[in-house]
């Protein structure tokens, strides 16, 4: 029998996919606000996307105790960083490389934190968009996406890509906008209201409260038959 | 309790709506090197990958370690991560320590040492060493995910070493054909062979694709070379 | 001094006949070398000036700094021995931080300087150790408004409309009282604290000297950070014409 102490095996509150690309001029970053309880959808205005300073924003999937815990740690480092005065602005390479240890350390002592982070912003004057998940894995792409994203989204913008290798901030928009609605209509953990955050060289932009609503339309669940 | 949760089978197997926490992936990846007299070269897809999950289609897997060694690592990418990263703290180490680089045959065998050292919590990685040795050869040397280690010219590993191996085997090898003499490896006749390899390997399995990068290491340095792949 | 060949001076843990600590009396002498600080609080922040001596002429521009930010919403400003000053600093700043963790919110500016001053009165109970040679003044914008204490090295903490502390404390204490401060804001009050600081300076003691401003107040957005540019050009300016309108003022009286 297992006698030793116990960790986190399972998520609790949970947030689905977050999906992220990269465009002419920035990064785009978007996630929407269910925290659900196994599949009560429990808590409908989850904030899981911060900015985490003018050169990186976080989203994070998965258990959300964890992420506002991350979240924490990770803001006091940044005011550390500022009171301190010394240290250059913690920018989206340094954050994915240290949350790449944090997350593989944690897993390694199997009390991992159950997430999996993308992090978007700007590493020197490259525009970044990098992933990490709780055992540590991690990579940078040009389009990355969390849980249900990775079937959904990921592909959809990869086709976009191959008609137009570089996307206008409108259209990335539009483009991430879209990837949201597939989720929407096809995960059953997804939701309508949803965060975007917009880095360019200039900063973060955090949009809250946006909302799918009015732009999906289930008529079509009408044509679902065969199944009464 | 590692034990307990990697024998959970196939994730098919469970309850689908219970998770369980695994403290491995495997996501893909297929290497090959090849020793010549003065040269070698090291090859990796391109591919990182996750079930049927395509993570990235541009990750190089060799790592450069020293002017005159290079690594090629593939299967759980979070290892391979930590496992380069603490393999060049290592060799950084030793390099202000002794004012000089390291060889390539100490890294061989610190590589070795240090996969050993997490015998009974593995990095879940197969890893390939090539360099060229104190006497100006090329040398490949083969890992298991524990520290086994294995010194030869020519090696495939990660997820369709079972395709390449006996191929490489057969061409490199002379293996299985009677009356054949084995040829003098040549950088032209290496860099055929690598790319015929993964050809093959791309059209057979789902986790190795996208594109080659090939490394050829020298004693006049390092040169790469990008391979286009089928993308499907 | 009567305390020297007493031997009643060698601990901070021991009493002179007479009540005193003179351990402490030393510590607080350490401060009264330094070169001047002063803290004041008007209805919309605090601000922060300091009159930092330099020693060598070989030292960068900006260097050993005696204005700190202790949290987003609070800074310290230090006189005396900046290294054990430093010390102070990262204890504040785990203490804010300390809280921020536990209730989700920035540390009040009386419970922060109440730690610290806890903090340094501990250093002030035993033989083992020395008191710190340093006063500090906190000041933060909270929830309730603009806050400014000060802690001298016994431990003892007290909120302030306008302190100070150094070289020219009774002066610059003079000058502050001529101020209306609750009827100043940050903006004002940066070039008069700027304009006090040139003005109890002393010229034929200490030859070189570089001025620290910072504030938190409104324009500043709740946050405690060293003024912007222009403002500090600005209030220089100021400082230094009010100070040359004065000397011809006595030029004129001889």
């Amino acid at each position: 029998m297992n006698t030793g102490k116990s960790h986190t095996m399972y998520p609790s509150t949970s947030g689905t996919s977050v999906v992220g690309l990269v465009y002419d001029g920035g990064v785009m970053l978007a996630a929407d606000s269910l925290g659900s309880y196994g599949s009560l959808a429990r808590f409908r205005d989850v904030k899981r996307l911060f900015k985490v300073t003018d050169k990186a924003a976080l989203a994070c999937s998965g258990d959300i105790a964890d992420y506002q815990f991350i979240r924490e740690v990770i803001e006091q480092k940044v005011r550390d960083d500022v009171c301190g005065g010394y240290t250059r602005e913690l920018n989206a390479g340094a954050l994915h490389c240290w949350l790449t240890r944090v997350l593989y350390n944690r897993r390694s002592r199997f009390d991992p934190l159950w997430l999996e982070c993308v992090v978007a912003g700007y590493k020197d004057d490259e525009p970044f968009l990098g992933y990490v998940d709780k055992i540590g894995t991690a990579f940078e792409a040009k389009e990355v996406a969390t849980g249900f994203g990775l079937h959904f989204a990921v592909p959809m913008i990869r086709e976009a890509r191959e008609k137009k290798q570089n996307l206008s901030c409108d259209e990335a928009r539009k483009l991430l906008t879209e990837c949201l609605k597939v989720l929407y209509y096809r995960d059953c953990r997804a939701h309508f209201k949803y965060q975007l955050a917009d880095i360019t060289p200039e900063g973060v932009t955090i949009h809250d409260d946006l909302n799918l609503k009015k732009e999906t339309n289930w008529e079509v669940a009408n044509y679902i038959s065969g199944y009464e | 309790m590692a034990l307990e949760m990697m024998m959970s089978g196939p994730d098919y197997m469970r309850d689908p709506r219970k998770h369980q926490f695994s403290p491995y992936a495997n996501n893909g990846g297929t290497s090959v090197a090849i020793a010549g007299d003065d040269f070698v070269m090291i090859a990796s897809d391109t591919r990182l990958s996750r079930g049927f999950n395509i993570f990235s289609r541009e990750q190089d897997k060799v790592f450069p370690l020293t002017p005159k060694t290079m690594m090629a690592s593939s299967g759980c990418w979070a290892d391979v991560l930590t496992l380069n990263k603490v393999l060049q703290a290592r060799l950084t180490m030793y390099s202000h320590e002794h004012h000089d680089m390291m060889s390539t045959t100490a890294v061989a065998q610190l590589l070795s040492t240090m996969l050993y050292w997490r015998r009974f919590f593995p990095y879940y990685v197969s890893n390939i060493l090539a360099g060229i040795d104190e006497e100006g050869k090329g040398v490949v040397y083969h890992y298991d995910p524990v520290g086994h280690m294995e010194k030869l010219t020519f090696s495939a590993t990660g997820e369709s070493v079972s395709q390449i191996q006996p191929l490489l085997d057969n061409q490199i090898g002379g293996l299985n054909m009677l009356g054949v003499k084995p040829p003098t490896m040549t950088k032209d006749l290496a860099r055929q062979l690598i790319h015929d390899a993964f050809v093959s390997a791309a059209e057979r399995d789902i986790n190795t694709g996208d594109g080659i990068i090939i490394h050829t290491i020298t004693k006049d340095g390092k040169t790469e070379e990008t391979v286009k792949l089928r993308r499907d | 001094m009567s305390s020297i060949g007493t031997g009643y001076d060698l601990s901070a843990s021991q009493f002179s006949p007479d009540g005193r600590v003179f351990q402490v009396e030393y510590a607080q002498k350490a401060v009264e070398n330094s070169g001047t600080a002063i803290g004041l609080r008007c209805k919309d922040g605090v601000v922060f000036a300091v009159e930092k001596i330099i020693s060598s002429k070989l030292y960068e521009h900006g260097a050993n700094k005696r204005i700190f930010t202790v949290d987003t919403h609070a800074g310290m400003a230090c006189a005396g021995l900046l290294a054990d000053a430093r010390a102070i600093v990262d204890v504040a700043r785990i203490e804010a931080s300390n809280y921020r963790a536990e209730y989700g919110m920035p540390i009040p500016c009386k419970l922060l300087a109440e730690r610290v001053s806890t903090y340094l009165h501990a250093y002030t109970l035993y033989s083992a150790v020395r008191p710190y040679g340093c006063s500090v003044m906190i000041g933060a914008f909270d929830h309730d408004g603009p806050q400014l204490y000060l802690i001298d090295p016994s431990g003892m903490c007290n909120g302030y409309f306008g302190c100070a502390v150094g070289k020219a404390k009774q002066n610059a204490k003079t000058e502050i009282e001529k101020l209306k401060l609750k009827d100043l804001t940050c903006r004002e009050l940066v070039k008069e604290a700027a304009k006090i600081i040139y003005l109890v300076h002393d010229e034929v003691k200490d030859r070189h000297f570089e001025m620290e401003l910072s504030w938190v107040c409104e324009e500043s957005g709740g946050l405690h950070q060293l003024v912007p540019e222009t403002v500090y050009k600005e209030a220089e300016r100021y400082a230094k014409a009010a100070l040359e309108e004065d000397s011809s003022d006595e030029d004129e009286e001889m």
